[in-house]
C-alpha cells in the first residue's frame, strides 16, 4: 500500500469496525477515516435483540472505546451519513456537507430493514429492528406492552419473540411461508424450532395470510390475519433486510441484491470495495454468488479487504457459520445446506440436543445444531478440515467426534 | 513488572465504588499491555475496549468462536473459576496450540480478586 493512500470506510457495524481494527494492528490507522450514520461509536449488535431487549439497565457494549480510535489514529464520522459519491473525483460527501477525499474506498453499509409499501413511514407502535436506537425505542415500548405481535418468523423475529416471552409478553409470530426460517435452515431444524417456540407458549402462526391493516391516527389498532381482525398493542416488523446498496448504484457500481465483488473484496471500480452484509461476493471460477447477513461473514470480509487493501495475498474462502440464541434454544449452523443431498441426525448428549448432518453425495458440507454446542464445535472443525466420516459413524453418539481430528 | 506500553484506557466503570482490578496482557513478541479494567467486565471486553492487539473476539462473546483464547499466566491460573463445560469444547476450536493454561478470555469475569491478572496473548486467532 502506498503510505499516503487514503482509506474512507462507509459503515461502522461489525465488518466496518472489523476493518480499522486489522487496519490498525497493520500500523495503518492513521489512514483511515471511518463514517458512521448512527452517532454511537460502533457497538455489538446480537445483544439488540435479547440481553439488551431484557435488562433495562443494560448498556451498549462498545466495539473499541473512543480513545482507542484516537489511539489507533482512525478519525470517526460519527452521526453523519454518506449520502453521494463521485467515482471520477474519488470524492464522498457527507450528509454535514462535508466532503472526504480517498484513495480507497471500502463500502460496509450493511443492510435495511424490509418495510411494508403500504403501510405508514412510522406508526408509534410498530418496530423494526436494525439499529441501537431501534432497540432502545423497542425496550420501551414492549416494557409497556401486554402483548406482542411479530411480523416474520425469521432470526430476529425468533429472537425478539423468544425474549418477549421470557419477560411474560402474550407473543403472536405470523409467518407467511409454509415453515419458519425458510432461506436459512432446513425444515428438520425449522420443525424443532417450530415445536419449542409454541412449547414456551407462543401463538406461532406459519402460512398465515396478512391482510388489511386498521390504523388509527399514529397507531396500528388491527391486523386481519387469515380474514380474522387481530388487535396489536405492539408489532415488530421482522421480513427481513434488503442491502443497503443506494449510494453504489447511484455511483454506477455493478450491483445485484448487493453491491457485487470478486472473492478480494473489489466491486467494479477497483479503488473501491464491499464488505459484509451489504456485498455479494461472485465467484469467477465457479460462478457461485453469495450475500450472508451475519457477524462472521462481515467479520471474514474485512480480513479479506485489508489484506487487498495492504497488498497482500487473499486468503482461501473460510468456511460460513452462524448462530441464533432463541430463549432456551440454542442454534447453531456451519456451512452451506446443499441443493441436493442427504441429511443425517446426530442425538445430542441431551434429549432437547441433536446435530443435522447435510451431505453432498459422501461429503459432509453443512451441520445444523440444536442445543448441542459442544458437537457442533467439533462438526465444525470437520468441516473445516475438509473431513467426511460416513453418517452411520458420525451419527452414533458412542463414537466420540475427536477421533477424525488427529 | 515492566510495563511497556501502558494505554491509559480506562472504560466507563460499572459502579464507581469497585476498585478497578489492573490487568497485563503480554504479547507473543514480549510486548505488555497493562491497565485498569472497570470489574464486572469480562476479560474479552476489558481487552478489546483496551485495544489489546491479537483478540479478536469474533462472536462478541456470545460462545461460538474461539478468537479471544488467552494463555492464563500460569501463577494465576489456580486463582480463577474453572472454565464450564461450553468454553471446553470451544477450546477444541483454537487456532494456536491449546494448553492447560487456555481459557477464552470472554468467559473470565473480572473481580476485584483478579487484581493483577497477567495472560498472554497468543500468537494467532484464526
Amino acid at each position: 500500500m502506498n503510505p499516503a493512500e487514503q482509506i474512507v470506510i462507509v459503515g461502522g457495524g461489525h465488518a466496518g469496525v472489523q476493518l480499522c481494527a486489522a487496519l490498525a494492528a497493520a500500523g495503518q490507522g492513521a489512514r483511515v477515516q471511518l463514517v458512521c450514520e448512527e452517532p454511537e461509536l460502533p457497538y455489538q449488535r446480537p445483544p439488540l435483540s435479547k440481553s439488551f431487549l431484557k435488562n433495562p439497565d443494560e448498556a451498549l457494549q462498545l466495539h473499541r472505546p473512543e480513545a482507542w480510535f484516537a489511539e489507533a489514529g482512525v478519525t470517526v464520522h460519527r452521526g453523519d451519513a454518506a449520502v453521494a459519491l463521485d467515482l471520477a473525483r474519488h470524492e464522498l460527501r457527507l450528509r454535514s456537507g462535508r466532503t472526504l477525499g480517498f484513495d480507497r474506498l471500502v463500502l460496509a453499509t450493511g443492510c435495511r430493514g424490509r418495510r411494508l409499501p403500504d403501510w405508514p413511514e412510522a406508526p408509534a407502535n410498530v418496530a423494526v429492528l436494525r439499529s441501537a436506537h431501534d432497540a432502545q425505542g423497542l425496550r420501551e415500548r414492549l416494557a409497556a406492552a401486554p402483548s406482542l405481535t411479530v411480523l416474520g418468523g425469521g432470526f430476529i423475529g425468533l429472537e425478539v419473540a423468544a425474549t418477549a416471552r421470557a419477560l411474560g409478553k402474550a407473543v403472536t409470530v405470523l409467518e407467511t411461508a409454509p415453515r419458519l426460517l425458510m432461506r436459512a435452515v432446513s425444515a428438520e431444524l425449522a420443525a424443532h424450532v417450530l415445536q419449542v417456540h409454541r412449547d414456551s407458549g407462543i401463538d406461532l402462526r406459519l402460512g398465515a395470510r396478512v391482510g388489511a391493516a386498521r390504523f388509527d391516527g399514529d397507531r396500528l389498532r388491527e391486523l386481519e390475519v387469515d380474514g380474522i381482525c387481530l388487535p396489536v398493542d405492539l408489532l415488530l416488523l421482522a421480513i427481513g433486510a434488503v442491502p443497503d446498496q443506494a449510494l453504489a448504484q447511484a455511483a454506477g457500481l455493478a450491483c445485484d441484491d448487493g453491491i457485487v465483488v470478486d472473492a478480494a473484496m473489489r466491486t467494479s471500480d477497483p479503488a473501491v470495495l464491499a464488505i459484509g452484509d451489504c456485498a455479494r461476493v461472485v465467484d469467477a471460477a465457479s460462478g457461485q454468488r453469495l450475500r450472508l447477513e451475519s457477524v462472521q461473514n462481515a467479520a471474514e470480509h474485512a480480513r479479506v479487504a485489508a489484506t487487498t487493501l495492504l497488498g497482500a495475498p487473499t486468503p482461501a474462502p473460510a468456511l460460513p457459520w452462524f448462530w441464533s440464541d432463541q430463549g432456551s434454544l440454542r442454534l447453531q449452523m456451519a456451512g452451506l445446506l446443499p441443493a441436493e443431498g442427504t441429511r443425517h441426525r446426530r442425538p445430542g448428549p441431551t434429549p432437547a440436543g441433536f446435530s443435522i448432518l447435510h451431505y453432498a453425495g459422501d461429503r459432509l458440507v453443512s451441520v445444523e445444531s440444536a442445543n448441542a454446542p459442544m458437537d457442533h464445535l467439533m462438526l465444525r472443525k470437520l468441516l473445516e478440515a475438509g473431513r467426511s466420516p460416513t453418517p452411520a459413524s458420525a451419527c452414533d453418539p458412542q463414537v466420540p467426534l475427536k477421533q477424525w481430528l488427529a | 513488572m515492566r510495563v511497556l506500553s501502558r494505554t491509559g484506557v480506562r472504560a466507563p466503570a460499572l459502579d464507581e465504588n469497585r476498585p478497578m482490578p489492573d490487568i497485563t496482557f503480554i504479547l507473543p513478541d514480549g510486548g505488555e499491555h497493562g491497565f485498569e479494567a472497570p470489574a464486572g467486565v469480562s476479560l474479552m471486553q476489558a481487552a478489546t475496549g483496551a485495544g489489546v492487539p491479537g483478540i479478536l473476539a469474533d462472536c462478541g462473546g456470545a460462545l461460538n468462536c474461539a478468537t479471544c483464547h488467552v494463555y492464563v499466566d500460569e501463577t494465576w491460573q489456580p486463582r480463577l473459576p474453572p472454565p464450564q463445560a461450553d468454553e471446553i469444547a470451544l477450546l477444541e476450536l483454537t487456532a494456536a496450540e491449546r494448553r492447560p493454561t487456555s481459557r477464552l478470555a470472554c468467559q473470565v469475569r473480572l473481580t476485584e480478586a483478579l487484581q493483577g491478572l497477567v495472560v498472554h496473548v497468543p500468537e494467532c486467532q484464526q
